[in-house]
């Protein structure tokens, strides 16, 4: 273990992207201080550290604040080289880029649409997510996870889906079925959240549907503060 | 620099796109050999769109074979691969990586739309609104360079590197917007700076090689603005 007060991660409880920094920081074993955020009374110590945009997840470490969580997930496996979560071959690398950055720009957009919006709005998200998850899902064929035999960067970064999606189903009132549709990425999803790194960092499920509900109630098409 | 009989490096790509002219920077500091396929503008071919299924955007690099999408990952891989040729384009702190990768994503999230909210104004006053918020988002990036460049003339130090070729790949764009429009975006007084550093980065051979012309944008931007309301040929 990389004993460290050196690490600081500040963070909100419901947010996935803060939870993608928490699983890449147990995957390699290293300790950190966790600050909790009351987003609507931010402190500041986060607007310190992240005048820019104010969000949450801010990793600090050695004093230096370091934002946007994918940016923080390559930070992370770069200064602590222990059970790398990026391949080594350039073009491993740049798929593995490729597929984070499509899920928390193209996936992310879709299923906050499905999630606030309704009738025929919300049925073109869903189509659309349902195009997004059939990539996945071909992603994934011949493979356990994104990333190999091992969870990995990709992994880490396609998380969110594994739990939030469902949740924010729940949430505001919908089903979009899709273990019937995308086997592989159904099968992803099980075995993603068994992985005990994961499992034992989750938010409570029940507690994170009703947050997602009066998040919704609140009508506002704002990001839960994160990235 | 493009070339014949070196098939192995091909760059799908447009003249006008500020994501092409970043991978085509980022191939000529590591003096890479390639074949520039031009897209003919409103339409994509058949190796566009069997290479990058998923946007079906330019730029798409082909390495023997095998494309890479999204201009600032095809950057990164040249890095990675012509790991020995030409300026290293990510410095070697990882602190230092985190905030070009940061600014990198600000540039791209923040500064771009608002950039071709210009454009792409319906009316005055949104444009007006867009213009606004990419003057906000320079003067960040003036504040950011004081401090990345550590006095230097690019964000990358010594040589062009990573951030330098994010945001500097829009110039040729900026420079359009600023003739059309009688404003400027970058200015002596608000981001001396930046100024500065446009000038150093547009200097630069292989740079100058690659920016479009302001004149001919100038001229693409009023067909454009004409004929459709969406985004030039981009990624």
């Amino acid at each position: 273990m990389v004993a460290s007060a050196a690490v600081r991660l500040f963070g909100m409880w419901a947010s996935p992207a803060v939870r993608r920094v928490e699983w890449a920081l147990k995957l390699k074993g290293i300790e950190y201080e966790y600050i909790e955020e009351d987003l609507s009374n931010k402190s500041s110590s986060l607007l310190e550290f992240n005048p820019i945009n104010k969000q949450v997840p801010v990793l600090v470490h050695n004093g230096n604040p370091i934002v946007e969580s994918l940016v923080i997930l390559e930070y992370i496996d770069e200064t602590w080289k222990d059970n790398p979560i990026l391949p080594v071959d350039p073009l491993e690398r740049s798929k593995a880029r490729f597929w984070a950055t499509f899920v928390d720009v193209k996936c992310r957009e879709e299923s906050r649409k499905a999630f606030f919006m309704e009738g025929e709005e919300k049925e073109k998200a869903i189509e659309n997510l349902q195009v997004q998850l059939k990539a996945l899902d071909e992603e994934l064929e011949g493979k356990k996870f994104f990333s190999g035999d091992h969870i990995g960067y990709t992994d880490l970064a396609v998380g969110w889906m594994a739990f939030w999606l469902g949740v924010g189903e729940e949430a505001a009132g919908f089903k979009a079925n899709y273990d019937l549709k995308f086997p592989n990425f159904s099968r992803w999803m099980k075995d993603f959240l068994a992985e005990p790194v994961i499992k034992d960092n989750l938010p409570p499920r029940e507690k994170t549907v009703e947050f997602f509900r009066s998040f919704k109630q609140l009508g506002s098409c704002t990001k839960v503060n994160q990235k | 620099m493009a070339g014949s009989g070196t098939s192995d490096v091909k760059l799908l790509g447009a003249w006008a796109s500020p994501y092409v002219v970043r991978a085509r920077i980022a191939l000529n500091l590591k003096e890479v050999q390639y074949e520039f396929l031009e897209e003919q503008f409103g339409t994509k071919s058949e190796l566009l769109l069997k290479s990058n299924p998923i946007y079906k955007k330019i730029p798409v690099l082909i390495h023997d074979e095998k494309p890479v999408c999204e201009s600032m990952i095809i950057v990164q891989y040249i890095d990675d691969v012509w790991i020995n040729s030409g300026p290293a384009l990510m410095p070697a702190d990882a602190y230092d990586r985190a905030l070009q990768r940061f600014w990198t994503v600000y540039v791209d999230d923040k500064f771009v739309p608002s950039l071709f909210g210009i454009m792409r104004s319906p009316t005055e006053e949104a444009k007006a609104e867009a213009k606004e918020q990419a003057l906000a988002s320079l003067q960040l990036l003036e504040e950011a360079f004081g401090k990345i460049s550590k006095g230097k003339p690019f964000f990358g130090g010594d040589t062009i590197g990573y951030l330098d070729i994010a945001l500097g790949s829009f110039l040729g764009w900026m420079k359009a917007f600023e003739e059309m429009n009688g404003f400027k975006l970058l200015d002596d007084t608000k981001t001396p700076l930046l100024c500065a550093w446009a000038d150093n980065f547009c200097n630069n051979e292989v740079v100058g090689a690659v920016i479009p012309e302001t004149a001919k944008l100038v001229e693409l931007a009023k067909v454009m603005q004409a004929r459709y309301k969406s985004a030039p040929p981009a990624n």
